[in-house]
């Protein structure tokens, strides 16, 4: 039978089907084959071989989050996106971009240059924007700009039953019939297969200065945090860089036109007090996971005014269970990881992550686990409460009642 | 449902709610056959007045369990007939709960009930330096609760985003009758983006009772011109350099030649003489960006071919730019007995040749178009002037209105930007989305209301059969069931 399903696949792909090699395991679950389709209709006639056969798909882009959430229950294919990686229409007047679901972010920047224009997910970065979409992964202009979810306008999809939508458009402002595109981004693909994106890009600004400072204690974080909110400085983003070890560090990101910038970097400068420096380069953490490498990474997220007790509850329970976390993210939105490390088995790390939960009321925040190394997520739920979850599961069974994609990697087992 | 059945579910609801919160005398229950979106009338079965989210949750229930279909209604503005109520159904009126929660200033959110109106959020958060940016125009009538199921914009939401941009959590009560809280304070709650498909769904997939709403700092300056053009292609012209400059300016809206006539002999707005086509500009931010930017703003309309600008010296004069626009729509009634309002949109640098066409239907069908837009995000809204009775006038306006929709979606628009879909253009959804693609959006009603009782009618052209009631569902693949799939 495996013969017959490879046969169908390259039918589906012109060709662009093979045997999965080790190299393709997600999350240490092998598949038994890949497809690269290169189109939509491609990915609709691979995802009806899927169908007829009962097979489990996960969707790859550039694979850098591919471990994210639970593992699956199943891989049988993985569908590979990167082959559709055009961009379909870049209308520079209009401020929109339309791209395939493979195409990669840094690529999509350099395309975008030199209009003056870029898609407003920092920093640039070698995932795909169908990634992008489907692990809702935002970087710290969002406090300005919006996540990624505000930033798309429309989505071409392949459902699982292997039929074509589209929802939304090419326009900004359209309410016409359901936001779909919302539902998929951070849906991990478990909903449908992005094929294509609609965004709405922003200008390049012409000025940007980053104005940073030393903070150390939560209350005192807190409190410059604070300020800078209530302020009228209109950062396009906060970000806080708290290592396991020594001072954390504030930064603010200031754009616009260069008399603006430079009247609110004056303005930063004397708010966040000695100490505090402003230059043109960004921070070398900016954006990036704090990771050293095969580490544990968390996503937290709080009320704004709930960061003393976020960073609180996290150095209690470090000093409780022996880990070290280093923080970082955006602060004035209320959303940050945390990369663990140090720590002992799967067995701790459970009860690290249970700990923490237990707080999070006091900071008006969900602990979800992102990535974990080894068996580290065999022992814990990695995603915690969800709100709404019998509503979540009657939405996976609309769209995936097979259970197809990406089966258990999401929110309740879905 | 059978006069029966509605004696009893009247009888359960005035135990449930009390006698004063439910509606049955037909003069009283004529006063909500319609909303904004008067040309469509439907005298609802009976309407219930809520208090609590527990009456909501109560009176959804007993709908569920009599499977009698129900239509929420904020304060009744809306303008795409969202809120028509069902024939045989029960309206809830939501505009008692209109408690300001809370507004926490620290966190940047207010907590409401829906029923609160927009704008009096705005002034209750304004002394702590805060407001809530969506604006509709109607903001001074208009409920939250509304806003959240139509997604409503306004003319800030060029740089501010619409409803969902500023919704960070939602009590729902589900079609079941179920009480859910989704997100909250916080913004990612883990899992699907409920939230992303709440708001907009136009009331088709529940009831929101709470909403958690972001609250905005309000901007250091503020800065507002009005500048006055020959002709629509000037003003056009001078939207496109505004934002090809990288500028984005709180809000753009042009008036045409038409709708500037409306606007002076209702409101006075004193616009200048002879103009084509008004622009109004208004700019807000940081002092230093903002004065910059104003000037260049003025620079590009002059060079564009403006042959006034007038700068607003105070808060007064702001005023009395924006009186002309936020009136229009009305104002319209003083130059015709009827119109429609299409709210179509087209990407921005479409415009001056979408209006070009516009002109063209309206003179070949011999019916006036005044347009109102919000032009820096190309959301139109052409107002269609016809007399009801003058035989066939009215069939002509609604071709041309069609003509109208069918240039947006050529040009890659849609066919509602703001308004909504409704009761009004569910006929136009399938010009704008394929089969599969309206499918697809009804999976999401079929997960939240298998039985289509929520505001049943609004949007889809055509209902789906859900073929799923949760909790029930047994049996072969639907797919291997179709005879679509097999299993191996």
């Amino acid at each position: 039978m495996g013969d017959v399903i490879i046969e169908n696949l390259r039918a589906a792909t012109e060709g662009q089907a093979a045997v999965a090699t080790e190299a393709d395991a997600v999350d240490r679950m092998p598949p038994r084959w890949v497809a690269m389709p290169d189109s939509t209709e491609q990915t609709a006639a691979v995802m009806r071989v899927a169908a007829d056969n009962d097979l489990a798909v996960v969707v790859r882009g550039a694979a850098t989050k591919l471990t994210w959430g639970a593992r699956p229950e199943r891989v049988d294919l993985v569908l590979d996106t990167t082959r559709m990686d055009t961009v379909v229409e870049h209308a520079a007047g209009d401020l929109i971009v339309v791209v395939g679901a493979g195409r990669r972010l840094d690529d999509l920047e350099a395309d975008l240059a030199g209009s003056g224009q870029w898609l407003a997910v920092d920093p640039p970065r070698r995932g795909t924007v169908g990634g992008l979409v489907a692990t809702a992964s935002n970087g710290p202009t969002r406090l300005l700009h919006g996540p990624v979810r505000d930033l798309l306008i429309g989505v071409t999809i392949v459902r699982a039953d292997g039929v074509v939508a589209h929802a939304g458009g090419k326009v900004v402002k359209n309410v016409a019939g359901y936001d779909v595109g919302k539902l998929l981004t951070g849906s991990l693909g478990t909903l449908a297969v992005i094929t294509q994106a609609a965004f709405r890009l922003h200008p390049l600004p012409e000025a940007r200065q980053w104005v940073s400072v030393a903070v150390s204690h939560p209350g005192g974080i807190h409190a410059l945090v604070q300020q800078v909110v209530h302020s009228q400085l209109v950062p396009t983003a906060v970000e806080l860089d708290r290592p396991a070890t020594g001072d954390a560090t504030l930064s603010l990101l200031l754009e616009g036109i260069p008399p603006g910038v430079e009247s609110r970097t004056n303005a930063a400068l004397d708010l966040m007090g000695t100490g505090a420096t402003a230059g043109e380069d960004a921070p070398g953490w900016w954006g990036a996971e704090p990771l050293v490498g095969g580490e544990v990474l968390l996503k937290l997220t709080h009320e704004i005014a709930g960061l003393a007790h976020l960073l609180t509850a996290l150095d209690d329970v470090c000093a409780e269970t022996g880990f070290t976390a280093h923080l970082r993210g955006s602060v004035a939105v209320g959303a940050v990881t945390v990369g663990l490390a140090g720590a002992g088995d799967a067995h701790a790390l459970a009860r690290c992550v249970e700990s923490l939960r237990m707080r999070a009321p006091s900071f008006g925040g969900t602990v979800v686990v992102l990535e974990a190394p080894g068996d580290g997520k065999a022992d814990l739920d990695v995603w915690g409460p969800v709100g709404g979850l019998e509503l979540m599961h009657a939405v996976k069974r609309q769209f995936d009642p097979g259970r197809r994609l990406a089966p258990g990697r999401f929110v309740g087992g879905i | 449902m059978d006069a029966r059945d509605l004696l009893d579910l009247t009888d359960q609801l005035r135990t449930l709610l009390g006698d004063d919160a439910v509606i049955t005398d037909h003069q009283r229950l004529r006063t909500y056959e319609c909303d904004g979106l008067a040309q469509y009338k439907v005298v609802p079965a009976l309407v219930v007045l809520a208090d609590t989210t527990a009456h909501v949750a109560a009176v959804v229930h007993a709908c569920a369990a009599a499977n009698v279909p129900f239509v929420a209604r904020g304060s009744g503005t809306g303008l795409s007939g969202g809120a028509l109520p069902h024939a045989d159904g029960v309206l809830i009126v939501m505009s008692r709960m209109r408690e300001i929660l809370e507004i926490d200033r620290p966190n940047q959110r207010a907590v409401v009930e829906p029923g609160v109106i927009n704008l009096q959020l705005s002034r209750e958060a304004l002394p702590q330096g805060y407001y809530y940016a969506p604006d509709p125009s109607s903001q001074q009538v208009c409920s939250i609760g509304g806003n959240v199921a139509e997604n409503s914009g306004g003319a800030h939401c060029l740089k501010y985003g619409f409803t969902t941009n500023h919704v960070t959590g939602l009590e729902l009560v589900t079609p079941q009758g179920d009480v859910v809280q989704i997100g909250g304070k916080a913004v990612d709650a883990p899992g699907y983006d409920l939230l992303g498909a709440i708001v907009g769904s136009e009331g088709t997939l529940g009831i929101a009772t709470k909403v958690t709403v972001r609250l905005t700092r309000t901007p250091e300056t503020v800065r507002t011109l009005l500048a006055a053009f020959p002709h629509t292609d000037q003003a056009g012209a001078a939207v496109s350099t505004i934002i090809g400059a990288g500028v984005i300016p709180a809000a753009i809206e042009m008036m045409d030649a038409l709708a500037i006539e409306a606007a002076e002999a209702a409101v006075h707005c004193g616009y200048p003489d002879g103009a084509g086509a008004v622009l109004i500009v208004e700019l807000d931010g940081p002092t230093a960006e903002v004065e910059h930017q104003f000037d260049q703003v003025e620079a590009f309309c002059r060079d564009n071919g403006a042959f006034e600008i007038r700068i607003a010296a105070d808060d007064a004069e702001r005023a009395l730019f924006w009186k002309g626009r936020k009136s229009a729509f009305a104002a319209v009634g003083r130059i015709s007995p009827d119109y429609i309002v299409q709210d179509g949109v087209i990407p921005r640098t479409a415009l001056p040749e979408v209006l070009r066409r516009i002109a063209a239907i309206s003179a070949e069908a011999g019916v006036r178009v005044a347009n109102v837009f919000h032009a820096g995000d190309g959301n139109l809204h052409p107002l269609v002037l016809f007399d009801d009775a003058v035989p066939g006038q009215s069939d002509r306006a609604e071709q041309v209105s069609g003509a109208i929709v069918d240039l947006c979606i050529e040009y890659g628009g849609s066919i509602t930007g703001e308004h909504g879909v409704g009761s009004d253009k569910a006929k136009y959804m399938p010009r704008m989305f394929s089969d599969d693609d309206l499918d697809t959006m009804q999976l999401v009603r079929c997960a939240f209301d298998p039985s289509s009782i929520s505001n049943p009618g609004k949007i889809f052209p055509t209902p789906r059969l859900c073929g799923e009631v949760p909790g029930r569902h047994k049996g072969a693949h639907p797919l291997a069931d179709a005879g679509i799939a097999e299993v191996f």
